[in-house]
């Protein structure tokens, strides 16, 4: 058991890899994937982290803001790409809600006079 | 512009881990925290690197004193512009220059500092070492060739003398760069590079060898150094017009003034944890204490530049300093370990001439 007090243990990130113990061929098969996504590829491995960074931002991961940060910086990003990579998922987040708004007019046109 | 300093040297402020025996306490889980990582000479052994021993001599490297115009927040040497005394002597580089002459395997003489541009006899030194046909390195801080008007011919002068010029350059943009080095190093570190450039330095077919080095920000490690030198060399061609030929990627080393930031900053368990895992015994055959043997500015020889700053001497009791140099007992002697190797021998490596291959 953990002695941290928080749901979020930072020191759990480490046994990530520990998913295999409950199910080991999923869980295999999910940690050799993930390894090729993140080779170097028509995407530089800085490229993937970025957007791997932006993500984490989207899906409100603790754990893959931490990693992912610190991959950024280790692959060479600066705190200006890194932000920048967030603002992104954040337009789409908001630009996403807002696009939303134009059935929630269609809807309140076609109900009004 | 004037360089204003973001930290002084621990020395000036008197502070605790100023004295080397601290440091290896700290290193060694006795003093200050309580953390303690697996043994590094049991972790060789494992791995079966048992004892390390040298091969001969290739690089003489050579501490010329520790008078620098930065005081950089990392800097493992405790370098600053208070540090005025600590200055190698004429005799001393005399002294050198005969080991040099005597010991065939030395083809290059790496003179690093502090500033080495600083001390006084620096141009002779460098003018007797080519003499010697030896290649000479220059770990340059390129902010002192703008830093006086005196400095301003150093890349003419180490054109002369086809000096290879190593130089740090820890980020290609002002704010990752000033954090580290002190405000102002990095405007004055891309008109340095701009005048190097100028008297062919990182040119084609010049001869004139200009290499950087990255070391990351913070506590990380360098990612590859093919994928860093890439991003390095396109960013600084476009923002700046400037060339360079190799960069190389160095870890930061758990002592010094980058232990203080990272005992300072609640960083230091998961640091030595991350070199501790990326640990690769790969790495082990390439070490830079292989080959290389540092002298401190005041004549005291050393497996590598890092236990220099630990004080670590050569395990050699008759052969410890240039005046008692003894190239047979030198080869044969066990270089000297601690747990900041670790630093050396994580993930691809690290050495002062970068990643290890």
């Amino acid at each position: 058991m953990s002695d941290n007090n928080t749901y979020f243990n930072p020191a759990d990130l480490k046994k990530f890899g520990n998913i295999t113990e409950f199910q080991e061929t999923m869980g295999k098969k999910f940690f050799d994937w993930y390894g090729e996504v993140f080779k170097e590829g028509a995407l530089t491995q800085r490229e993937k982290a970025l957007i791997a960074l932006a993500v984490a931002h989207t899906v409100q991961c603790p754990y893959c803001i931490d990693a992912y940060s610190s991959t950024c910086l280790e692959k060479g990003a600066d705190e200006e790409m890194m932000m920048e990579a967030v603002h992104v998922a954040a337009a789409i987040k908001g630009g996403a809600t807002l696009v939303n708004s134009v059935q929630m007019m269609n809807h309140v046109k076609k109900l009004s006079m | 512009m004037a360089i204003k300093q973001r930290s002084k040297s621990l020395k000036s402020r008197s502070h605790n881990l100023s004295d080397t025996m601290i440091q290896l306490k700290v290193l060694n889980g006795k003093e200050v925290v309580d953390a303690r990582f697996p043994n590094f000479k049991e972790k060789t052994t494992e791995n079966g690197g048992g004892v390390l021993k040298p091969k001969p001599i290739e690089i003489f490297q050579v501490n010329i004193g520790k008078l620098c115009n930065q005081s950089c927040a990392h800097c493992h040497v405790d370098a600053g512009p208070d540090r005025k005394e600590e200055q190698m002597s004429r005799e001393h580089l005399e002294r050198c220059l005969e080991i040099i002459k005597a010991v065939d395997s030395i083809h290059s003489v790496d003179i690093t500092g502090g500033a080495p541009e600083m001390n006084e006899h620096f141009r002779w030194f460098v003018e007797e070492c080519t003499k010697l046909g030896k290649k000479v390195m220059d770990r340059c801080n390129l902010t002192i060739i703008m830093a006086n008007p005196k400095y301003s011919d150093l890349p003419a002068f180490f054109a002369k003398h086809k000096v290879h010029v190593i130089s740090s350059l820890p980020y290609f943009n002002r704010s990752k760069t000033d954090r580290q080095r002190g405000d102002g190093v990095f405007e004055d570190s891309i008109k340095a590079l701009k005048l190097l450039n100028e008297v062919g330095y990182g040119k084609p077919d010049t001869g004139l060898i200009l290499d950087l080095v990255y070391n990351p920000e913070g506590a990380y490690l360098p990612d590859a150094q093919s994928n860093l030198e890439t991003l390095f060399k396109r960013e600084l061609k476009r923002k700046y017009e400037i060339d360079f030929n190799n960069l190389y990627t160095i870890t930061n080393m758990p002592i010094s003034r980058f232990l203080d930031w990272l005992l300072e900053t609640g960083n230091y368990e998961a640091y030595m944890q991350k070199l501790v895992d990326a640990y690769n015994p790969e790495t082990l055959q390439g070490l830079m204490c292989r080959n290389t043997i540092s002298v401190s500015w005041d004549g005291y020889l050393y497996d590598c530049d890092f236990n220099q700053m630990l004080d670590l001497k050569v395990a050699v009791p008759t052969s410890r300093h240039i005046n008692d140099f003894d190239i047979d007992a030198l080869t044969d002697r066990d270089i000297v370990l601690n747990q900041h190797c670790y630093g050396c021998t994580a993930g691809a490596g690290s050495s002062c001439g970068g990643e290890i291959e």
